[in-house]
């Protein structure tokens, strides 16, 4: 393609819709988004990220195995608060993985475990008497594709997650209340205002990740993991979920995966970058693909594999 | 080969085509609304029903249906939730025996288990034999529908922070449900017109009995007893109450149809 290393938005191959255009940064889905996200990632101070003591969830030394495969080695990381954070890297390299720790989801599968800490605020996940149902309480997953339940209607899906708090149901007005705040923190509101009760499979893909988002938000979540959103929608519906994200730092802290490397630029604050397992560099999304420190980074998104 | 297909296609309908012709031209005209309300007469005197044997059969179903369905969804539940655990192994293994048992057997079982300790038939040994038979049936196909659940259905309830036994009820258990309530209304069908199992359980009953503990009549019993009788009226009678027999079978596999379609018009991808 275009010369290594001259843009981070020139030299991804990973992006569907440049692909199809030919001078990429004239893309009709690049430019707008550019000149949006370039003056806030210029704004963060790379010091002031870096400080731990901010960090909202924060993992160290640590590791995640399936059975005798060791997916996650040794990564300390923080998600800062109110910030996104994006984890790239080629496909297998335990991004998703990471991402399911930081929620226990990862301990679903039979045979995986993990070792080493991961803290929200301070709080020990793993725990000795802190219940994983806890933890996915206050931190919301989305994952690649959408997962509406399709025997609920959409209001019903959004509320889902209430019913999980133990102190009892919220009554019937808060949850409408709810449910509407989150579909409008979710951009969803306005397209199905009128058709709350109808089921929620009827939605397309984009709207109904947007709705599963809808879903995390309801619980308030302190922290939203995005495990590859956007992976099996299509560039219209990509863009409106990248432009969700881009608003919903204000209000949570974000962990997003994705092998989508314009995308880590366009939504995140802070890019890490992972290797077979282990986390190579974790940098200010702009300094990490204007000049990464290390060489596997750079190979990485210039292209050369992955 | 496609004629040939098509050929067998044919062929599988006509032996319901050809019952159904039969039956109706033979019992149609017994059909009347005495047949539903009035008590069987003795020989020689006209009119008289099946009343008796009507209720009798809907209480055997409600019986076998409140037995067998939910023991049977729930151990599909646990099957499909621990799928290669060495007990799901052996449930699922003795479940396929279970449904391979003559029908006269798991009549002999039910009069081991309730008629012989008791010393007299009942409706409720019979409804239990049935509800047995039920049993397998509905375990598989529970297992079946829940095994089509999308994993990421799960995993979504329980990144809600929803329990294990939540995921299970509220989520997958729903999702899978029109199915469910199919295998379970076909396995009501199939045993709804059993025979067998009655002989020495429910025993039938010239007369009106509601009681759970005491014989109970029922139509496939009627029919037998009708059938084989040197009557004419009777064996009107025995026609009309296979008729009968064919309309409920026929209502439970339309309301199985009916359950299929989801209240959403969803389809599991």
């Amino acid at each position: 393609m275009t010369e290594p290393g001259i843009s981070r938005h020139v030299t991804d191959t990973d992006w569907d819709v440049t692909r199809s255009v030919p001078a990429t940064l004239d893309g009709r889905h690049d430019a707008p988004v550019m000149t949006r996200v370039v003056p806030h990632t210029d704004r963060q101070a790379p010091e002031l990220r870096h400080d731990q003591s901010i960090a909202c969830l924060v993992t160290n030394g640590l590791n995640a195995y399936f059975g005798d495969r060791h997916a996650v080695r040794d990564v300390s990381l923080g998600l800062d608060l109110k910030s996104v954070t994006a984890i790239i890297g080629p496909s297998g390299c335990g991004k998703s993985t990471l991402l399911r720790c930081l929620n226990r989801m990862h301990e679903t599968v039979p045979g995986a475990r993990t070792t080493g800490s991961v803290t929200l605020d301070g709080e020990r996940l793993y725990g000795d008497g802190t219940s994983a149902i806890a933890v996915r309480r206050h931190i919301g997953m989305v994952f690649q594709r959408p997962t509406p339940f399709p025997t609920m209607s959409i209001r019903d899906n959004v509320a889902a997650g209430l019913r999980t708090r133990g102190a009892g149901m919220p009554s019937r007005s808060d949850i409408d209340a709810i449910v509407q705040d989150a579909l409008r923190r979710a951009a969803l509101w306005d397209e199905v205002k009128d058709r709350l009760g109808t089921g929620a499979i009827a939605l397309s893909g984009g709207q109904q990740q947007r709705l599963c988002i809808a879903r995390a938000l309801a619980t308030n979540p302190r922290v939203l993991l995005l495990d590859e959103p956007t992976a099996s929608l299509d560039p219209a519906s990509t863009q409106h979920i990248e432009e969700l994200v881009y608003e919903l730092r204000s209000t949570v802290t974000v962990g997003i995966v994705t092998h989508n490397m314009q995308q880590a630029a366009r939504v995140s604050d802070r890019t890490a970058f992972m290797l077979d397992g282990e986390l190579i560099e974790v940098a200010p999304t702009n300094t990490l693909f204007t000049s990464p420190r290390d060489t596997r980074t750079e190979s990485y998104i210039t292209g050369r594999f992955g | 080969m496609v004629t040939l297909t098509y050929l067998a296609a044919v062929l599988a309908t006509l032996p319901l085509i050809f019952i159904l012709f039969h039956i109706a031209k033979l019992g149609a005209h017994s059909i009347n609304f005495d047949l539903f309300t009035r008590m069987p007469q003795p020989v020689g005197e006209p009119g008289g029903g099946m009343a008796n044997a009507i209720t009798g059969t809907l209480i055997l179903i409600g019986i076998a249906a409140s037995v067998g369905v939910p023991i049977g969804v729930g151990a599909g539940l646990y099957l499909a939730e621990h799928r290669n655990s060495p007990l799901a192994n052996t449930v699922r293994f003795l479940s396929d025996v279970l449904n391979g048992i003559p029908s006269i057997v798991m009549g002999i079982f039910a009069w081991e288990l309730l008629v012989r300790p008791v010393g007299h038939f009942s409706a409720l040994s019979g409804g239990i034999a049935l509800g047995a038979m039920t049993i397998p049936l509905v375990t598989r196909t529970t297992e079946e529908m829940i095994k089509l659940v999308p994993n990421a259905l799960r995993e979504a309830a329980l990144a809600l922070g929803y329990q294990r036994w939540r995921t299970s009820l509220v989520v997958v258990l729903r999702t899978a449900m029109p199915g469910i309530v199919t295998g379970a209304l076909v396995a009501i069908a199939r045993i709804s017109g059993e025979t067998a199992p009655l002989l020495f359980t429910a025993f039938g009953n010239q007369f009106w009995s509601t009681s759970l503990k005491q014989p109970i009549a029922a139509l496939p019993l009627q029919i037998f007893n009708y059938a084989i009788s040197p009557y004419d009226e009777w064996h009107s009678l025995a026609w009309a109450g296979a008729l009968v027999l064919i309309g409920i079978v026929l209502v439970i596999s339309i309301a199985a149809r009916l359950a299929t379609r989801q209240r959403f018009g969803a389809v599991i991808d």
